[in-house]
């Protein structure tokens, strides 16, 4: 790689000094060593200070650069800069309230992840050793766990972003799964009613927006697809 | 009345199960359809009229007219509670196409059976 310009359309709000955003155009230059979206972000928060962005592990754990790239949500840090058309558009998240340039306020997002009470419900007396699960059952959490509730699905939901305050979404939803799934959970029935809403779970049409733009290749639509596929079972 | 958001109806896998049977219903009655029409001898208005005079042709388009009716019931409610906010407009909007529905289903009934 060598080094280059690369022509950025940043979205830039602070409102403590704008009366409105506006989209202000960077060229940055890079270094060879700079692959990833992250690393120009860093080089252009160098020459203006005033860019805000969320950004903490840059490897993809951590999931705190989520941000609207050329009009598809994705992580900063796991973005190959040179596959991106030029000039990179950077917005915010979209459907959730700027606190200032790419900084979103992921209030609504984390309280509809709470909303699935996304821990272990087990009331039974602990067993001396941990609770056990045999290989086959630890595998149905494939998929689920490795959930970095980056917001980057939820955001691309028009469900979420029409009903942010009443569609857990596809990230609260998947990790509903995760906990409907795990055999050493026992609050599966009132996690299947709390889920037994016209809002909370039936606003998914299926689009799959979710899976298309998810940074670690999970499939909420499937998750919610075993969701209805067991009130099927405890239904009929 | 208090502010505060609410959900927990308990209701909405119903009718999305409901939405499924009811498209595959009419899936199946679309191609018995093309079947009976393309088997035709000739097409002219009393082949239709003896197609359509049959009594399980009349019995399964009823059925099919009904699967619509709630297919439509269930899709046209979700684009109510997508888009508006407003409850009594949301309300009025669902009374609204709750009539009308059945009000076709009546019309579908009286225009098959005076064939």
């Amino acid at each position: 790689m060598t080094s280059r310009t690369v022509k950025f359309k940043i979205y830039r709000y602070d409102p403590d000094k704008d009366a409105a955003p506006y989209m202000q155009d960077i060229s940055v230059e890079l270094d060879p060593s700079d692959r990833k979206l992250l690393d120009a972000l860093v080089k252009i928060k160098a020459l203006d200070d005033s860019m805000s962005y969320r950004r903490s592990c840059r490897e993809g754990v951590c999931g705190s650069d989520a941000m609207n790239i050329n009009g598809k949500n994705g992580l900063a840090c796991l973005t190959d800069i040179d596959s991106l058309p030029q000039p990179i558009t950077l917005r915010p998240l979209p459907g959730l309230p700027v606190i200032r340039d790419l900084i979103v306020d992921m209030t609504q997002f984390f309280k509809q992840y709470h909303s699935i009470k996304p821990y272990v419900v087990n009331n039974s007396p602990a067993p001396e050793m941990e609770r056990l699960q045999t290989p086959e059952e630890r595998e149905e959490l494939n998929g689920l766990y490795e959930c970095i509730l980056c917001a980057c699905c939820s955001t691309s939901c028009p469900s979420f972003w029409w009903n942010p305050d009443k569609f857990v979404g596809p990230a609260g939803l998947l990790a509903a799964y995760r906990f409907i799934a795990d055999t050493r959970d026992e609050a599966t029935n009132e996690r299947l009613d709390n889920l037994e809403d016209p809002y909370r779970l039936f606003r998914c049409h299926t689009i799959m927006n979710c899976v298309d733009v998810c940074p670690k290749h999970l499939n909420p639509t499937k998750a919610i697809g075993k969701i209805k596929e067991l009130m099927l079972s405890r239904t009929v | 009345m208090v502010k505060r958001l609410v959900v927990g109806a308990h209701y909405g896998f119903r009718d999305w199960l409901a939405q499924r049977v009811t498209a595959v219903v009419m899936a199946i009655y679309t191609v018995y359809m093309l079947v009976r029409v393309f088997s035709l001898p000739v097409y002219d208005n009393a082949a239709w009229r003896a197609l359509m005079a049959g009594g399980f042709t009349k019995f399964v388009t009823f059925l099919f007219a009904l699967a619509l009716f709630y297919h439509a019931w269930v899709g046209v409610r979700d684009i109510w509670m997508d888009y508006v906010k407003p409850i009594s407009v949301r309300l009025t909007l669902h009374v609204l196409t709750l009539l009308v529905l059945v009000g076709y289903a009546g019309w579908v009934a009286q225009i098959l059976w005076r064939l």
